[in-house]
């Protein structure tokens, strides 16, 4: 054997040891010192079921989004048409994505130019006329569909993260998923209910008149509902502070404002001892609104309501001019905070459901990491001593494979970013596994070949060479499978997957190339007579 | 040298291949009706639903958590006690089409309510809608497929096509027990089971590839051999390696099996069966469904009997 290429080879292995070391670094030490700071984000991360933390997929219902786009623009349609003079415009939403509008037929022209000029989403799939009206059916165009759908998952996405980042989270992880699904990840939290209230609140702030503040004649049907009001239920909670519903109360199905106007909200002490109220600031338009309304409407009771539930219903003193309000509730602390992080970050354009939920504990967490460590370092030792003790010094050298195959793994995991999971472990049993396995057969076969009556130069040659295609093939069919399973494969296999593919690279390389260097540098020195195997 | 095996040891394993074969078909018919009769225990992740993980800090049973747990608004809850120590319980609540984000919230708080705030710790709570697990299904199904599909493709481009079907009836042959294994047993299928499975078809690659690489290697050296003896001979002279590289894989899977918790557990059950079963394939029928196709097609210019 050459010996430049011994020496070539024993310098690639050492480069590659200490490149392993530095990159193993920043999950040893920490905080690292300056000068390796490039390499702060080259952690191995522990996956949620480790560490502990609340893995989310929220779904936006988009069909919903685009239901209250085609209601928006319905609303916008009838007031325009009014604002060009035409007399009892009606325009209502007809299906998911349809709306009918219906003018005098004296107004065809006018509706003609508005909608070209102003609607251009919308299609006209049929027009008729009737008793002397014009009735149109609009359709939202497929390309305006789809836009606003996008646009929904996009603003829940941005709107999810702002109140993730105000809740105040480490690390999160928010991600779009598919067509319309959210990943969020938040490891290490401690109450991960709190955090779904917050996350998945629609958050839609709107102001209505109160037509009756005792609302259960209604409510339990006695009572027909007069036209134009709806009946909504105030908040309540029981002895054990869980929110559920209150009394009913009737009010004016007319929404006056949104929450579109706020520009923040702020927890403030109440007028009780330890008692808290949220108040809102809302910009110019917001408050010349708001102004109107109040001076409009003095004497009669506002009802505050997020997302159908009435939380307060003040009575109006005066016109209030600055644009300022206040809800009132018996918040605690902490619910206080989450309704002003939801005020601010504003509403979500479309209702969100939890399509996937899965928390572990801190404790759990850590119980796993220590029984999956405990197993994997006594099922480990149990390995190296068997190896040492059945193959002598080939087993000592398979046993230094091995362990540097386990620091190879680790160190391109944190290279990569990969995050440990539990079935990333399992990944590292198995590629463990098959490094012993690798090991085997070439000592095998090394004995076999000392059997034949070979020297220790030949046997080792012959049987690294025989035992090779073996050990390629099986390593590259489970590799191609790997690949497979990260390309289709969901959570806890991909993690499984990434630890398997790098885990036989590393074990290829280790068990194959690396303890054949330590053979071929004996036989070089001449020092190797007799194989001990 | 210590050998588990000693050298020159030729056991006739191919004498008893009808028998191994009946028995092996025996118990995957048997392990297959069982799990026509039982039905596969799809877990949350596939089914939909919720779950719940927890320890009490007092012993209890499965009556007074049940007790606990089951009000008007639960009707189908499933409650299990863990094995390892603890007294740890999963309650499961089948997938429904709405409102499995709120069933969480409710076990845990009649939880709390029953056995106090500090008697009982929340340690895992998952819960998936029936959407999610439909795709979640369909992924790992075509996961599992294609991943199969391309070792055999692997193999086929490799080695002989008779290796190719040795293989692939290796492969079922695991799979297909250790299912049932599972089944029998009563371990629920969840991702964590499919990866575990998915270990157990790599392994079991693994061991045919080198048998059939072995015999592959003695046919070549030994044109005018009997398939038969070839074959045998091939088995015995791979069956330290077997014998070796299962046991210290054991060592580990049974070390996670013992060792690893509540949650691997599972895992660990899949594998240790799997590479049992895998390894009894690798020496009992691999080897031999080659040998049976040899000897119906041989290869052009090779005597079998």
């Amino acid at each position: 054997m050459n010996q430049r290429s011994i020496l070539y080879r024993a310098l690639l292995a050492l480069g590659l040891i200490l490149l392993a070391g530095v990159y193993l670094l920043p999950s040893l030490v920490s905080p690292l010192p300056g000068w390796l700071s490039f390499l702060e984000d080259k952690k191995v991360s522990l996956g949620l079921d480790l560490q502990g933390g609340t893995h989310l997929i929220l779904s936006v219902d988009i069909d919903q989004a685009v239901r209250s786009y085609v209601d928006v623009n319905a609303e916008q349609l009838r007031r325009d048409l009014r604002e060009e003079g035409v007399a009892g415009p009606q325009v209502r939403r007809s299906g998911d994505t349809t709306a009918t509008v219906s003018v005098p037929e004296a107004s065809a022209e006018t509706l003609q130019t508005v909608l070209d000029e102003r609607f251009p989403a919308f299609a006209t799939s049929s027009t008729n006329t009737t008793d002397g009206r014009v009735v149109r059916e609009l359709t939202l165009v497929a390309e305006e569909i789809s836009r606003v759908k996008e646009s929904a998952v996009d603003q829940s996405l941005e709107t999810i993260r702002n109140r993730i980042d105000q809740f105040g989270v480490s690390e999160p992880v928010i991600q779009r998923q598919g067509e319309a699904d959210i990943l969020v990840q938040l490891p290490g939290i401690q109450d991960p209910d709190r955090a779904k209230d917050l996350i998945g609140r629609t958050a839609v702030l709107e102001f209505k008149l109160v037509r009756d503040p005792s609302g259960a004649a209604y409510s339990a049907g006695d009572q027909a509902l007069p036209a134009g009001t709806q009946v909504l239920y105030e908040l309540q909670k029981n002895e054990v502070g869980e929110r559920g519903r209150g009394a009913a109360m009737l009010v004016e199905s007319r929404t006056l404002m949104t929450g579109d106007v706020i520009v923040d909200a702020r927890v403030r002490p109440g007028e009780l001892p330890n008692s808290r109220i949220v108040s809102i600031d809302m910009n110019s338009r917001g408050a010349r609104l708001f102004e109107e309304i109040t001076g409009e409407n003095v004497n009669r009771q506002l009802a505050i309501i997020l997302d159908d539930t009435v939380y307060s219903a003040p009575r109006i003193q005066e016109r209030i001019p600055g644009g300022r309000a206040i809800i009132t509730g018996s918040f605690t602390a902490d619910e206080a905070r989450d309704l002003a992080i939801v005020l601010r970050t504003g509403a979500l354009p479309a209702p969100v459901s939890i399509a996937e939920e899965r928390t572990v504990g801190p404790t759990l967490g850590a119980d796993s990491i220590r029984r999956g460590f405990t197993s994997f370092v006594v099922g480990g030792v149990l390995v190296l001593v068997f190896m040492a003790f059945y193959y002598r010094f080939a087993g000592v050298l398979a046993d230094l494979a091995l362990v540097l195959n386990v620091l190879f793994m680790v160190a391109m995991l944190a290279a990569f970013g990969a995050t440990l999971t539990l079935p990333g472990i399992a990944g590292i049993v198995l590629t463990l596994g098959m490094a012993v396995d690798a090991n085997v057969l070439i000592n095998e076969r090394i004995r076999e070949e000392l059997r034949l009556g070979k020297t220790a130069r030949a046997a080792i040659e012959a049987g690294y060479d025989r035992a090779l295609p073996a050990i390629l093939d099986s390593n590259i069919t489970t590799f191609l499978s790997g690949v497979i399973l990260f390309q289709f494969g969901s959570g806890p296999i991909k993690g499984f997957a990434v630890t398997l593919c790098i885990g036989l690279v590393s074990s290829v390389f280790t068990a194959v190339v690396l303890t054949r260097l330590v053979y071929d540098y004996r036989l070089s020195r001449g020092t190797l007579k007799t194989v001990s195997i | 040298m210590i050998e588990i095996i000693p050298h020159g040891t030729i056991i006739d394993f191919l004498k008893y291949r009808r028998v191994t074969a009946i028995v092996s078909i025996v118990l995957i018919v048997l392990g297959m009706a069982f799990v026509a009769i039982r039905g596969i225990n799809f877990g949350i992740d596939f089914a939909g639903g919720s779950l719940v993980h927890v320890r009490f800090a007092k012993e209890t049973d499965t009556d007074a958590v049940r007790a606990a747990v089951s009000d008007s608004a639960l009707a189908s809850v499933d409650i299990q006690k863990l094995g390892g120590g603890g007294d740890e319980y999963l309650v499961r609540v089948p997938g429904t089409s709405d409102g499995h984000e709120d069933v969480t919230k409710q076990i845990t708080s009649n939880l709390a309510t029953a056995f106090g705030a500090d008697g009982v710790e929340i340690l895992r709570v998952e819960s998936v809608g029936p959407r999610v697990g439909e795709s979640l299904r369909e992924r790992a199904i075509l996961a599992v497929a294609f991943a199969t599909l391309m070792m055999g493709i692997y193999i086929w481009a490799r080695f002989e096509w008779r290796f190719g079907i040795g293989a692939g009836v290796a492969l079922a042959h695991d799979v297909l027990l250790t299912t049932a294994a599972l089944v029998v047993f009563g371990y629920e299928f969840d991702l964590t089971i499919v990866a575990a499975l998915l270990s157990v078809v790599g392994y079991s690659v693994n061991d045919t590839v080198v048998i059939s690489d072995r015999i592959r290697e003695n046919m070549a050296r030994d044109r005018r051999a009997n398939m038969h003896e070839l074959v045998n001979r091939s088995i015995n002279e791979t069956l330290s390696r077997t014998i070796l590289t299962t046991g210290t894989t054991l060592f580990v899977v049974l070390a996670l099996y013992l060792l690893g918790g509540t949650v691997i557990n599972g895992f660990a059950f899949t594998l240790l069966v799997g590479f049992i079963v895998g390894t009894y394939s690798t020496v009992f029928i691999a080897g031999s469904v080659v040998l049976y196709f040899e000897e119906r097609y041989p290869a052009a210019g090779r005597k079998v009997a």
